[in-house]
């Protein structure tokens, strides 16, 4: 096999004295390209965000702005990567740095080549256009004139600033300039996974090239650790010191990043990025929709799978909740063949699921058609990216004011995520009205066990689940007044 | 005689024709900062070879004696050398106080470090801090300030200000509030955590480079950790990545492990904290609890405070001293209080040292009375803009600790047009009526003024050098004592050459910050740092100029006195005269062997303080502001959205409006994030984490994002407002404006007294988190609360008491 090497700043750089745990930003400050910066290890703060090359849906290329604190640098072999020193040098400045620096969008500096490179994403994303203002829950404050989305620097923290100035820069953002080499660049094709395998530091790293290859890997080595976006294994790796033996790459097998809509059905190939799903689906999954601007931050939705967020098992993942609201369905393959299994059922203790050793999730499917009524709700300290201290999915059907069906999703408030079972007993066949909405809520403030933490209190969290029905009741019955018995 | 006259006939305050200063000038290292090129104290370390990398080994205990075995350490591969208090040449302390050991025997909180292991590679070093065994003999632990207050654990000096008979007062006041008021601490949260990278050179001497706002005292430290004099230690600082007051007395004992471990291995050694790390071991800003009784007059004068505030020091001193007298010192912010008791003192628990943070106690004194007018003013029936307007100081009052108020005029001057700029009556009535049509969400405005002291409590610290130095081609290198933080100090002072020198700004270079350049100088810390290291910069600048003077006077036919310098040309009073550029005359000069360069040095004059008495002037002078907060709070969740921030704030006149702007707006919205999101959370349980840090990362500390930035944020500097006392007019700006941030406080506040009945006081905890505005929603709408039983109702009685979310019951005590 071949030594992998990694483009950074269009020259091609061997990867050498790396292990199978290095991450691409340790790897890239050893190059002497020290402009990324370890804020949080973590993927909180976004000082250490890149761009990488990535295929679009047309055959060409993306820029997309990634946190190179948790990708395994092995994940890069044979990918493009740009730098905030690639994209210009203090003698020309490159037009997103220019207005960075004149504007007053530095103060220390430590946290700007990281927002350089979530900008300049979002400056090359092709469809950036002013008219795609008011995509994601119509806030036209989060959106400039110039298109720009303000929620692609949703992922990096500035101390100094207060945040006006690098916003104001954004939005002040025209196009690239004819010939602006990274604009062409999207012309082209985008690198092609590498198949890669090499050891290193005790650890080894496999890319395989087909879902059969994977699978037999994963069969064969009991210790191997499928990793797709590394949102969640770097952050491990890096804070708890995590070094698992052997890592198998599954974030670019076709297999697992199908995408397909007929009649029945909505098909999500479980290893595609958030970001990725959120565009192509284009708000034909409403609930979805309302969930992926709040699940983490962009930086982190480039490089997050639907995949990743189920195989965790976490309590308070947020995709859960929204899944199981929509009666969605996961596609469990392995070398035995496949099975599908309803996400309420997919798991079955704190961070325990279903999965059987050697099988991986290939697809998430979500049966059409949709509940007429669907919302998901957050409870957060934080509007952008934070962890949920609970959320909700809902999805109701309603006839004639009468709730004909509800599935209601919880995360956050068991060692798994729950379907609220007895709350939809209690809205079924009942009118949609204030009344059997407050009788429903007290049910549903008293579904699952929340715990008190860093986050919320137990009674904060049981009270918002509560709430939140009675919220979606009246933001209903303020969006469609003739559906609901009681005005708002 | 250097000093405040800043030499050479010229004052402070006076500018020059087309001053240099008072440009908008982005930040010097901006073209730097946005490639990626700005070079940080890790960065240096990441380009240089044979490193090794230092990593603690921390207690997982609140208190316990221990010992140590680090043999295994050893068996790690590449594990170099472990680091231990037997290794301690000279004194094994790394504050000023001899209260904090840096090996210590006694681990003093839950992460403390005990030792550090140095390894060939970062991986090396961790594992290896892994596999030192710490043997840990537990000891009783206070984890909280009311532990500490209930078992009596202070540490230092307590102080009082005393003004006038506050018992006598509020023994007559009409309406008499009490309560107490408590409120976390804040991280810091530099994107940059604590960084050192030491180097021995082949003479045995040391070069430290660290992210420090305090090289002299860091190069002290050094010194005495190793035993050697100071001048074998240099600390370079090229900039930090942030600090805010937490790198002003925590980098030294990381610098002195740094050097330590270059002594001992003969290699660089790099120390860089990692977020969790600086997260549990560093200091933040103190907590408070504040037992308080407030009197008023019936139409809502101030009439008497009285209030003893306890800090949450940590396990040792750090600054905790200083940082309460200067809360004692504001807790008047903006207002006359006639009659003044107020006693702090400084726990002691078994939790990180607290230590400076913007506002180094002034947002914690402010805290106290804006609290205090906050729950007031719907008892008193009284608007609470007006309630805070009515009390204002007037031209010629003093403060409790007896200092004239100077530029008093400034506050209500300041007020007013701020209500003009953020259109606030009409504003008010918009809110009114969207409340009233809003049953589930609300509104609230509100309106807070902050005035803070500038200058150093401590008065030795009010002291500044500079070098300047001009080469043969016109070029000026600046060096200063001051530290780039990212606050633009740096800007400032290239400005503030510029300017003296009468050149372009291109023309003006800053140098890295070296103890071996200007010595013994302090940290830059309280707002200070322009208008000292400026007093010392311009000093240095008027020196060569007028040498420069005495070489073209006879050039251009006048006299030195009238020769002047601007925009790089140097000529005569009158249009049309000979000229000359600054680089000929600098060659002309070098030639005629005149001294190109200068030291520069500058003190406060006018400051007398008796810390004994909290009594006298610390202050130089007074820095003004006001902000007005708009605030949506949703009923269901108590989430909020920062609608609308207008400020006006007084910076003298401005050195640098975009640099002056970014202090402001950045102040702003850290003081957001200390009062509304940034919760420090630590087990407090009996269990084996007892001490430990729940919030010990970035996802569990949440800083402000783009989602807690006001979403309309207009920002005006007030005009005309030279300030005599200060370098080019200028006021300082680092601190003040996180104290606006009540604003939005206050706004939440108004917002969620909106969802109840009208007459009744908010609690609001803090930070104020949905939770917790949540809990402050419910209690309003559960109207909650009875009523004082023998009170009367009306406006001095109507006491909303012991409310969900109220921590402590608020007592009314009716006098007629």
């Amino acid at each position: 096999m071949e030594e992998p090497v990694l483009t950074v700043n269009a020259r091609r750089r061997p990867l050498t004295g790396v292990t199978a745990h290095t991450t691409a930003l340790d790897w890239l400050r050893s190059t002497g390209l020290t402009g990324a910066k370890e804020g949080c290890a973590e993927g909180e703060c976004g000082a250490c965000a890149v761009l990488v090359a990535t295929p679009d849906d047309e055959g060409g290329t993306t820029w997309t702005a990634v946190n190179s604190c948790l990708v395994p640098v092995a994940a890069l072999d044979g990918q493009e990567v740009v730098t905030a020193e690639g994209l210009g040098d203090p003698e020309s400045l490159h037009p997103v740095q220019r207005g960075l620096a004149e504007s007053g969008g530095s103060q220390c500096g430590y946290c700007t080549p990281g927002f350089v490179c979530s900008i300049a994403a979002e400056f090359y994303r092709a469809d950036r256009a002013p008219a795609a203002i008011a995509t994601e829950g119509g806030d036209t404050a989060e959106h400039g004139p110039n298109g720009f989305d303000l929620h692609a620097l949703g992922g990096n923290l500035c101390r100094c600033t207060g945040y006006r100035p690098i916003r104001d820069a954004a939005y002040a953002l025209g196009g690239p300039d004819e010939g602006d080499p990274l604009a062409e660049r999207r012309t082209q094709p985008a690198p092609a996974p590498v198949a890669t395998d090499f050891e290193g530091g005790g650890a080894r790293f496999v890319r395989p090239t087909t879902l059969d290859a994977a699978l037999r890997l994963l069969h064969d080595e009991p210790s191997a650790v499928a990793v797709a976006g590394s949102t969640d294994l770097g952050v491990e790796v890096n804070l708890r010191g995590r070094r698992d033996p052997l890592l198998v790459a599954i974030d670019r097998l076709d297999e697992l990043r199908g995408f397909r809509v007929d009649d029945d059905a909505v098909e999500l190939g479980a290893a595609l990025p958030l970001s990725e799903v959120e565009r192509r689906l284009d708000g034909r999954v409403p609930l979805l929709a309302q969930l992926i601007p709040q699940f983490a931050s962009r930086l982190i939705r480039n490089r997050a799978t639907l995949g990743g967020n189920l195989g965790t098992g976490s309590p308070i993942g947020d995709a859960p909740p929204a899944l199981i609201a929509l009666d969605a369905r996961l596609v469990l393959a392995s070398l035995d063949g496949e099975r599908e299994v309803g996400v309420a059922d997919y798991f079955t203790g704190y961070r325990e699921t279903v999965l059987a050793p050697g099988e991986l999730i290939r697809a998430v499917r979500i049966p059409l058609p949709l509940a007429r009524l669907t919302a998901f709700h957050k409870i957060a300290k934080r509007r952008f990216d934070d962890i949920s201290s609970v959320a909700l999915g809902f999805a109701l059907d309603l006839d004639g004011g009468v709730v004909t069906a509800a599935r209601i999703g919880l995360g956050g408030v068991a060692a798994t995520p729950l379907r609220a079972h007895a709350t939809e007993a209690a809205l079924v066949g009942e009118p949609w009205s204030l009344e059997t909405v407050r009788r429903a809520a007290a049910v549903l403030a008293g579904e699952g066990t929340p715990m008190s933490d860093h986050r919320a209190s137990s009674e904060y969290r049981s009270l918002m689940l509560g709430n939140a029905l009675v919220k979606l009741f009246h933001r209903d019955a303020e969006a469609a007044p003739d559906r609901a018995g009681v005005p708002a | 005689m250097p000093g405040a006259s800043g030499g050479a006939g010229a004052s402070l305050a006076d500018r020059p024709a087309d001053p240099v200063v008072g440009r908008v000038a982005p930040h010097e290292s901006a073209a730097l900062h946005v490639t990626g090129r700005a070079q940080y104290t890790d960065d240096l370390a990441a380009r240089t070879s044979g490193v090794l990398t230092a990593w603690p080994v921390q207690s997982t205990h609140a208190h316990a004696r221990i010992s140590l075995d680090v043999a295994p350490a050893y068996e790690v591969a590449g594990v170099v050398r472990v680091l231990t208090a037997d290794d301690v040449p000279g004194v094994n302390d790394a504050g000023v106080k001899h209260d904090e050991p840096l090996f210590p025997a006694e681990a003093m909180f839950h992460g403390h470090a005990l030792a550090w292991v140095l390894g060939e590679t970062p991986e090396a070093a961790r594992l290896g801090a892994a596999a030192v065994r710490v043997e840990a003999e537990p000891l009783p632990s206070i984890v909280t300030l009311r532990e500490a207050i209930e078992a009596g654990s202070f540490q230092g000096i307590p102080r009082t200000v005393v003004r006038g008979d506050a018992v006598e007062a509020l023994r007559t006041a009409s309406l008499v509030l009490e309560g107490v008021s408590e409120f976390g601490g804040q991280e810091h949260f530099y994107l940059e955590t604590h960084a050192s990278f030491a180097v021995r050179d082949g003479d045995g001497q040391y070069l430290v480079q660290c992210s420090t706002q305090h090289p002299s005292e860091t190069q002290e430290i050094v010194a005495h950790v190793l035993g050697i004099p100071s001048h074998e230690v240099t600390v370079q600082q090229l900039r930090m990545g942030g600090g805010f007051g937490g790198k002003e007395m925590q980098p030294h004992g990381f610098a002195a492990i740094a050097a330590l471990g270059a002594k001992l291995t003969g290699r660089p050694v790099r120390l860089r904290l990692d977020r969790t790390h600086d997260l549990t071991m560093t200091g933040k800003r103190h907590p408070f609890h504040i037992a308080w009784r407030a009197g008023f007059t019936g139409d809502g004068g101030l009439l008497a405070l009285e209030a003893t505030l306890t800090s949450d020091g940590g396990w040792s001193l750090d600054l905790s001293e200083p940082v309460m007298t200067r809360a004692l010192c504001h807790i008047d912010n903006a207002y006359w209080i006639p009659n003044v008791r107020a006693h702090g003192r400084v726990a002691k628990t078994n939790l990180p040292s607290n230590t400076a943070f913007r506002g180094f106690g002034g947002p914690q004194g402010v805290f106290l009375i804006e609290d205090v007018l906050g729950r007031a003013a719907p008892l008193l029936g009284i608007e609470p803009e007006r309630l805070r307007e009515q009390n204002f100081y007037r031209p010629g009052q003093t403060t409790p600790y007896g200092q004239l108020v100077k530029d008093a005029e400034r506050m209500p001057a300041i007020w007013s047009r701020l209500k003009e700029e953020c259109d606030h009556d009409a504003r008010r009535g918009e809110i009114d009526a969207f409340n009233r049509a809003h049953t589930q969400v609300k509104r609230g405005l509100a309106i807070t003024p902050i005035k803070f002291g500038i200058s150093f409590n401590f008065t030795a610290f009010n002291q500044a050098g500079a070098l300047v130095q001009v080469y043969k081609d016109g070029s000026v290198l600046v060096n200063h004592g001051g530290t780039e933080m990212g606050q633009g100090l740096h800007t400032k002072m290239l400005q503030v050459a510029a300017t003296a020198l009468g050149v372009e700004a291109h023309r003006v270079r800053l140098a890295p910050t070296r103890t071996d350049k200007v010595p013994n100088t302090s940290a830059t810390a309280a707002s200070s740092g322009a208008d000292l290291n400026g007093g010392a910069v311009k000093h240095a600048c008027e020196q060569i100029r007028d040498r420069l003077a005495e070489v073209a006077a006879p050039r251009l036919g006048i006299d030195p006195g009238e020769v002047r310098f601007g925009g790089g040309v140097v000529r005569g009073p009158g249009a049309g005269g000979p000229e000359l550029r600054f680089d000929e005359l600098v060659a002309i000069a070098y030639l005629e062997r005149v001294q190109l360069f200068a030291a520069g040095y500058y003190r406060t004059e006018g400051l007398e303080w008796d810390l004994d008495r909290m009594q006298g002037s610390p202050f130089k002078y007074f820095a003004y502001g006001a902000a007005a907060a708009e605030v949506e709070v949703d009923g269901f969740t108590g989430e909020y959205r920062l609608r609308r921030v207008d400020i006006v704030h007084d910076v003298g006149d401005s050195l640098s409006p975009l640099i002056d702007l970014g202090q402001i707006e950045g102040g702003y919205v850290q003081g957001v994030g200390w009062l509304t999101l940034e919760e420090l959370l630590w087990d407090t349980g009996d269990g084996p984490n007892r001490g430990r840090l729940l919030t010990q990362s970035a996802s569990t500390y949440k800083l402000p994002s783009f989602s807690e930035m006001p979403e309309v944020f207009n920002v005006h500097l007030f005009e005309n407002a030279r300030e005599d006392g200060a370098v080019y007019g200028s006021k300082a700006v680092g601190e003040p404006p996180l104290m606006l941030a009540f604003s939005a406080r206050e706004a939440l506040r108004a917002a969620v007294g909106a969802f109840g009945a009208p007459g009744r006081a908010v609690e609001l905890a803090s930070p104020a988190t949905p939770e917790a505005v949540f809990r402050a929603v419910e209690a309003a709408r559960a109207g909650a609360v009875e009523r004082v039983a023998s009170a009367p109702v009306g406006r001095e009685a109507s006491i909303a008491s012991d409310a969900p979310a109220a921590r402590e019951p608020v007592a009314a005590r009716p006098e007629g």
